[in-house]
């Protein structure tokens, strides 16, 4: 096998798990805490993208971007939560899938009607446009950077629930609702905070994913159902089970992609093993997902209690 | 029991869909006629989507995959010149009910959030299977080049076709309803209410939701091999999840748990899909192209303001 190959691929399925799993975050918490499917969670993915391009369009600097489109998609996501989301934690699961599936429609129109229907080209920052040297492989300096980045905000995410006072309201949010709001804590407000955190998450994995994808209309739509599957296996709820999960993820989809064919044909004929690996490295992470269901509905790292 | 205003409904609605082909052209409207032929098909699917998800509690998030199965199981043998209405037929009932039986069985040991995500997982799965078969089109689908042949019915002859679907369709209904007030689906909404009574009292509700979910499935499997033959293409599209979601809309609009809910909400969603483009942009050129917006607005009001959908506006139900 070649290594420098290797270490490429690991470091693009490092990089799609960190991603997955800033979306994912977000989603967990928002189920884990009010037991709420945001299927639009994908939308501020999508609008943190099309901000941050903007911004960088305007003034020339993708750091100003991050800093300036950061807030805005934590505050898409509070509005959200506040004019839409809020009055339907009551409901049942059905009223909101369907919902956030009409937000999705109208966010993605929305921007379809602001930047029109074509991507939007974001370029790269140029300080990081270099290479890295890393046992023979030659890795972008941009793809490690956001390794980087999403694994200090993976830590930085730890830290705030373990040891914060707003971590602590989460957690116990997470254990029990009724028993928070008892003991006199805004839950209405903690929501807001959570769904505004989780958007600005998901929002900075779309800026940091645009320089290489582009902004475009449907990005958010791809992204959402693989974060799903991430906190399916991870356990909804479960911030370490989401982090766990889209690096599962990330690295199987990948690797499923590059490797799939040379591992089919050590067990069936060439020519067959070349049509089947397309198809079975797409359906994977599903397969996974479903076999994880049937076997362990909780997922892998369950939240303690519920 | 069928609420009366929602009964007059349905067969106001039902009356002009069996005037249609008559009516539209002589009205110089013909291509309404195309319109009610889809609504009729999408119909199909809308009532079996509602016998599980209405009657039966389990919110199939992938229900449009047998839609596309079915789709498939005209145009894969089509490509291989078989276009024995029979053959057809066999594909669909082997194909479809053997991945409603093996995915059934799976995803229903699941529940809540938990099922709606694994019959998703499952529809991708089938979606992306198709999308890599670069012998059928992949991504681009398949054109069919003639229809289904059963001896002594043209089906080569649209109106032949409609009324064909729309038969199809009120024997759907009719079956469901029947299915409904049966000892069967009696278990079904009972497990739906009160999954752990019904066990105790001795029912195997496993079963009884898996049947449930095979029959819906080779329902909704015949409307996507109605859809082939009406349209002669097929795409992966059919099954995107989107689709589904799209079809959960529906069936949620016109009603859950009502028998003509589906009806009303098919009706409703593509009169607007049809509608709401022309509309916008007779209020200023250009505006059209954004429907989805007003659209994606008015699903959010629905759910947030309109309880029991269209039927339940008709009149409670009866119990």
């Amino acid at each position: 096998m070649d290594l420098a190959l290797f270490v490429t691929q690991t470091l693009n399925g490092l990089q799609l798990g960190v991603l997955l799993f800033l979306v994912a975050a977000g989603l967990t918490l928002i189920f884990g805490i009010m037991d709420f499917i945001n299927l639009a969670h994908g939308a501020f993915y999508m609008l943190g993208a099309y901000f941050c391009g903007t911004v960088l369009a305007l003034t020339d600097s993708f750091l100003l971007g991050l800093l300036i489109a950061l807030p805005l998609t934590a505050a898409a996501g509070y509005i959200a939560e506040v004019t839409i989301a809020r009055s339907l934690y009551t409901r049942d699961h059905l009223d909101h899938v369907l919902a956030t599936f009409g937000l999705i429609l109208v966010l993605d129109t929305a921007v379809h009607w602001f930047w029109g229907a074509e991507g939007m080209a974001v370029p790269s920052p140029s300080w990081l446009s270099g290479q890295v040297g890393l046992f023979g492989a030659e890795l972008p300096t941009y793809r490690v950077a956001i390794v980087a980045v999403g694994l200090m905000v993976a830590a930085g995410l730890y830290l705030m629930v373990a040891h914060t006072r707003l971590g602590m309201l989460i957690r116990a949010g997470a254990a029990n609702r009724t028993m928070v709001q008892a003991l006199g804590i805004d839950i209405q407000k903690l929501f807001a905070v959570v769904f505004a955190i989780g958007a600005a998450m998901a929002g900075l994995a779309g800026m940091m994913i645009a320089p290489i994808t582009e902004a475009s209309i449907g990005m958010g739509n791809e992204i959402i159902i693989v974060a799903f599957v991430v906190i399916i296996i991870g356990g909804i709820g479960s911030i370490k089970g989401a982090f766990i999960g889209a690096l599962i993820v990330g690295v199987i989809d990948t690797m499923g992609r590059s490797y799939l064919d040379q591992l089919l044909k050590l067990v069936m004929s060439e020519q067959f093993a070349e049509t089947a690996a397309p198809a079975l490295s797409a359906m994977l992470i599903y397969i996974i997902m479903a076999a994880i269901l049937v076997v362990r509905p909780q997922g892998l790292f369950p939240p303690r209690t519920r | 029991m069928t609420a009366r205003g929602e009964l007059i409904g349905a067969i106001l609605l039902l009356g002009a869909l069996a005037l249609g082909p008559a009516v539209f052209p002589a009205v110089g409207q013909p291509f309404l006629v195309d319109l009610a032929h889809r609504l009729i098909i999408v119909g199909i699917a809308a009532v079996s989507l509602n016998l599980i998800l209405g009657y039966g509690g389990m919110v199939s998030f992938g229900h449009m995959v047998f839609f596309g199965i079915g789709a498939y199981a005209v145009g894969i043998p089509a490509y291989y010149d078989d276009y024995s209405a029979f053959s057809h037929l066999v594909a669909l009932l082997a194909a479809a009910g053997a991945f409603a039986l093996i995915t059934g069985a799976m995803s229903l040991r699941t529940k809540g959030v938990h099922f709606i995500m694994i019959t998703m997982a499952f529809a991708q799965m089938a979606y992306f299977l198709v999308v890599s078969m670069e012998e059928y089109g992949a991504d681009d689908g398949l054109i069919l080049y003639g229809r289904s042949e059963v001896p002594g019915f043209d089906l080569g002859d649209d109106t032949v076709l409609y009324y064909v679907c729309l038969t199809c369709l009120i024997l759907a209904i009719f079956a469901v309803h029947r299915i409904v007030g049966s000892r069967f689906g009696m278990v079904l909404q009972g497990a739906r209410s009160n999954d752990r009574r019904m066990q105790a009292m001795g029912f195997p509700t496993f079963r009884y939701r898996l049947v449930a979910y095979v029959i819906a499935a080779l329902i909704c499997a015949l409307a996507g091999f109605l859809e082939a033959n009406r349209n002669e293409f097929i795409s992966p599209d059919m099954m995107d999840w989107t689709r589904s979601g799209e079809l959960i809309f529906m069936v949620v609009l016109g009603g859950t748990g009502r028998l003509f809910g589906p009806l009303f909400g098919v009706t409703a969603f593509i009169l607007l899909e049809e509608y709401l483009e022309v509309l916008l942009d007779v209020i200023s050129p250009g505006l059209g192209v954004y429907w989805h917006l007003p659209f994606g607005l008015l699903l959010i009001l629905v759910v947030l303001f309109v309880r029991g959908g269209i039927s339940g506006l008709m009149g409670p139900a009866r119990a």
